[in-house]
């Protein structure tokens, strides 16, 4: 029997993996998806916002704020990317002035960094602002990541320390019964025992954390009952442009939020790209991450309010993610007064990814700690930092070709990406076994060829790699097959 | 540091004829550099025929015109080095390339020609709606896996760009067994050769939709419908004429790029329109030394084209080395609202010799005057039949017609 099951593998359910991996427990992670980070993590706008926005007296608010503390370090100690850009909320017309100095007092209570800035200073900072831009509230303490890598960071280190991740596990249904029934080595305090029907067998727990995204409701639903919530999928649409655009902004550019969120943002990314979005419109289906004409020309017209001379030329790709919006306006963070030990961590839209890390610390602090008697092990392993030969100088990129040649074949000529880097994708603890999941690690095919050059290489890589036939080698599941049949004659 | 009188990036059709050029002209102490591991370039994944009419007078399949320029170069004591990234070229001439055998190296150049080809615009690029799942390819790709790894990569295919690569996937994919169930064009013209159009559709029976583009791409995980809808004179998508197929694959040929991030990475000045640097009629760069031929400049449609281009570009790069040749006087070149682009962008001022002056209309025109102007003066006029965005022109001008600092090119459609 587990201590604890996590269902879902995205940003909140790697940071719960990584913060239990550190004590004497027994955890599983299940994720339907082929890997870590395939639902919301993968599509947001990768902003660790400074908090100023969410409503008062909100967790939103409380966790946003800490967790925006809480990231410089984390990222530090999992090697990966973060980057303190700050953030400009621009008014664009005398009537949206006030919301500045509103949210600028909000910000202060709080004691989030903010100064106001009149256009001149704001232009001089970031020439391509609208030139209707009539006040800016500045926001140093604003940051990007790239979610993803957070999160597989996060779940590589938890499973060097011993917790299980299962993938491509789909939950059928949840059964309680009193923990007597079951023979119980947990450690474990309360009384009720769960088992997590799937389609790869029954896995018995003492506790249960939900962080399943959008599914979230439909997971709590499963032990039907009597007081539940609901998420409905909140649908944000985006444009990614070329580093060649760059620099068209070097901040976070937010418009005055409304009651729709944040608003449609102009965002640099860690690598230098930048986004354009999220439109946001609530959708029925929740794997309907599909983009639309009508949208994308609404996100467009969005941008151009707040930023000028975007070069909608230089789009490399678009792309939907869906928010999992719940229907209290806030975060669902809590343990079920009906099902004692059952952990919801639901509703994380934005603020989510920025509160994340808080959030672990919240459950950890307000719930965990009543569930078990949390013993740190002996000796934590720190994963091992893996090179990223674009970002070294020449000295250290031969060093490396020293000890493996494959350092100097490059494979990614828009990232120039070396086949020793995409090796090390494949090898390593948490390692990717389809083409997306090499591309978000180690970013072949995030360029300007979208893929188009490397993608028959990177695919021969890992059919070698994984001793597979190349048309086993997938995009990002089984039945994302790239190529349908390994020879033709 | 190793310093090479000539670096050649690119060993496809343009880096092959350079190398010849300045061979031919009296270089010996030339580096060719090639990221695959053999010669030829794309021309290898080009197994139909129609190369070779212009240049050796026959018609030739793809990798037999490699062949015939590869084996050129293997008679020539060029250095060459396969398997070799360019990382980066600095506007001094050095760059730094690498590969398994010798890690990372920098080296220096007396001139360099750039001939890194085109890459092909994305579904990305053009935004396409919809899902995003396997079994969308570009058709540059797709002929990759098909022609050179022998990969099936779809059984009921549709195709959304009438360029020739486009054309070619669509009777490739039904000659490989697949069906083709059209290929839709949003221009109300075909984007490829008007023999091709021929060749590859209508011999098959592949109906080709003119005016009509892809609107949403439908599959969670492999393509299992498309949805094409007509477009109006703005090229905007008209609701109501949506059409839904049935297909699990879209192959895209949709434009080509000149790939021109290390010629950016030198700062070398580019053009707008071709999306290639600036060149002269040596085909010299902004920066001194550094020379472009091929589609690494602007998109060929003929590789004859190519190589005749990039002989012209080696046989510059070794003036330049041997001669120092002095600081020229130049003629700007501009042209009117109905060419997409002429080159060279600007011409030297010299009494003797012509110049070639290639461009490219854009729209279709049955029959066309093209004006040279010079200082007001219409120094040469040339009537042209059956002019179109597919097909390259060319006009071969004396220099010693040309007169003052700039010469504008206009063409005016006549109508019938």
């Amino acid at each position: 029997m587990y201590d604890y099951i996590i269902i879902g593998a995205g940003i909140n359910g790697s940071f719960m993996a990584h913060e239990l991996s550190k004590y004497n427990l027994n955890v599983m992670v299940i994720e339907k998806g082929p890997d870590v980070a395939t639902g919301a993590t993968i599509a947001n706008s990768a902003i660790i916002h400074a908090g100023h926005d969410p409503k008062p007296g909100t967790l939103k608010a409380k966790l946003n704020v800490e967790g925006n503390s809480m990231y410089p370090k984390i990222c530090k100690d999992l090697d990966a990317d973060f980057k303190h850009t700050s953030a400009f909320v621009t008014a664009t017309s005398m009537e949206e002035s006030p919301s500045i100095d509103m949210l600028y007092k909000q910000a202060k209570g709080r004691n989030i960094p903010c100064e106001i800035l009149d256009k001149g200073q704001a232009k001089a900072l970031e020439p391509n602002l609208s030139d209707n831009t009539v006040k800016v509230l500045n926001l140093p303490s604003t940051g990007i990541i790239t979610p993803w890598e957070v999160a597989y960071n996060l779940m590589e280190e938890a499973i060097i320390n011993g917790v299980e991740l299962s993938l491509n596990i789909k939950v059928l249904g949840i059964i309680s019964r009193p923990k007597t029934c079951y023979v119980d080595k947990s450690q474990s305090m309360g009384r009720l025992g769960y088992e997590i029907i799937t389609n790869k067998g029954t896995f018995k727990t003492a506790n249960i954390i939900n962080a399943a995204g959008v599914y979230a409701d439909e997971i709590y639903n499963m032990l039907k009952p009597k007081e539940s919530f609901s998420i409905t999928g909140r649908k944000g649409e985006y444009y990614i442009l070329d580093k060649l655009a760059n620099p068209l902004v070097n901040r976070v550019i937010y418009p005055i939020p409304s009651s729709k969120g944040k608003g449609v943002l102009v965002v640099p990314t860690v690598h230098g790209n930048t986004l354009l979005g999220p439109s946001s419109d609530f959708i029925d289906d929740k794997g309907g991450n599909f983009t639309d004409t009508e949208t994308l020309k609404y996100v467009k017209a969005q941008v151009n309010r707040t930023v000028k001379n975007i070069p909608f030329n230089k789009v490399i790709k678009t792309y939907a993610g869906l928010r999992p919006t719940g229907n209290t306006g806030d975060f669902i963070i809590s343990e079920s007064d009906e099902f004692q030990g059952f952990i919801n961590v639901a509703a994380i839209e934005s603020p989510g990814l920025a509160s994340a890390p808080a959030i672990t610390k919240y459950v950890l602090n307000t719930i965990i700690e009543k569930q078990v008697i949390l013993k740190p092990k002996k000796q934590y392993i720190n994963r091992t930092k893996l090179p990223i030969l674009n970002r070294m100088s020449l000295e250290e990129k031969i060093k490396l070709w020293n000890k493996e040649p494959k350092y100097g074949n490059i494979i990614c000529r828009c990232e120039s990406i070396s086949e020793g880097e995409i090796l090390d994708a494949i090898r390593r603890p948490l390692g990717a076994t389809t083409v997306d999941g090499i591309k978000r690690r180690v970013r072949p095919g995030s360029g300007r060829c979208q893929g188009g050059f490397c993608q028959p290489e990177i695919i021969n890589i890992l059919a070698r790699e994984l001793n597979k036939p190349v048309e086993e080698i997938a995009l990002f599941n089984k039945d994302s097959n790239i190529i349908t049949k390994g020879e033709i004659n | 540091m190793r310093e090479y009188e000539l670096i050649i990036i690119g060993g496809g059709s343009a880096g092959l004829a350079a190398t010849m050029g300045a061979y031919e002209n009296g270089l010996k102490d030339i580096l060719l550099i090639e990221r695959e591991p053999e010669l030829g370039g794309i021309l290898l994944q080009c197994i139909h025929n129609g190369f070779g009419l212009h240049m050796f007078d026959e018609e030739l399949a793809g990798p037999t015109y490699a062949e015939r320029w590869i084996n050129k170069v293997l008679e020539t004591d060029v250095e060459i080095k396969l398997n070799t990234a360019v990382l980066s070229i600095n506007n001094d001439l050095t760059l730094e390339y690498s590969n398994e055998d010798e890690g990372y190296r920098i080296v220096k150049a007396k001139s360099i020609v750039l001939a890194m080809g085109c890459r092909e615009r994305s579904r990305g690029a053009i935004a396409i709606p919809g899902y995003r799942p396997a079994g969308v390819l570009t058709a540059g790709t797709a002929q990759k896996y098909v022609n050179i790894l022998g990969n099936e990569i779809g059984k009921k295919v549709f195709i959304l760009g009438s360029g020739d690569i486009g054309l070619i996937m669509a009777r490739r994919m039904r000659l490989e067994g697949a069906e083709v169930v059209g290929v839709a064009e949003i221009m109300p013209y075909s984007n490829g050769l008007p023999r091709n159009v021929k060749q590859c559709l209508d011999d098959y029976n592949i109906p080709l939709y003119l005016s009509h583009t892809v609107t949403f791409i439908d599959g969670h995980d492999r393509v299992n419908s498309i949805t094409i809808s007509k477009v109006d004179d703005n090229l905007n998508p008209l609701k109501g004429t949506e059409k839904i197929l049935e297909v699990d694959t879209l192959l895209l040929s949709v434009g080509l790029i000149p790939e021109n991030d290390l010629s950016e990475m030198a700062g070398i000045e580019l053009e707008m329109k071709t999306n290639g640097p600036i060149v002269d009629d040596k085909f010299e760069t902004s920066i001194p030394g550094i020379f472009a031929c091929g589609n690494v400049l602007h998109v060929h449609d003929l590789v004859d084209y190519v190589s005749k281009e990039a002989l012209n570009a080696g046989k510059s790069a070794a003036e330049y080395v041997l001669k120092k040749s002095s600081k020229y006087e130049y003629i700007t070149v501009t042209h009117d609202n109905n060419l997409v682009y002429i080159l060279p962008n600007k011409i030297i001022n010299e009494n003797e010799n012509n110049v070639e002056l290639m461009y490219r209309v854009k729209t279709p025109m049955k029959k066309a005057t093209i004006n040279l102007i010079c200082d007001g003066m219409i120094v040469r006029s040339i009537k042209k039949a059956n002019l179109t965005p597919s097909i390259m022109g060319k006009i071969m001008v004396a220099k010693k017609l040309l007169k003052g600092t700039e010469l504008i090119v206009n063409i005016k459609e006549e109508i019938l």
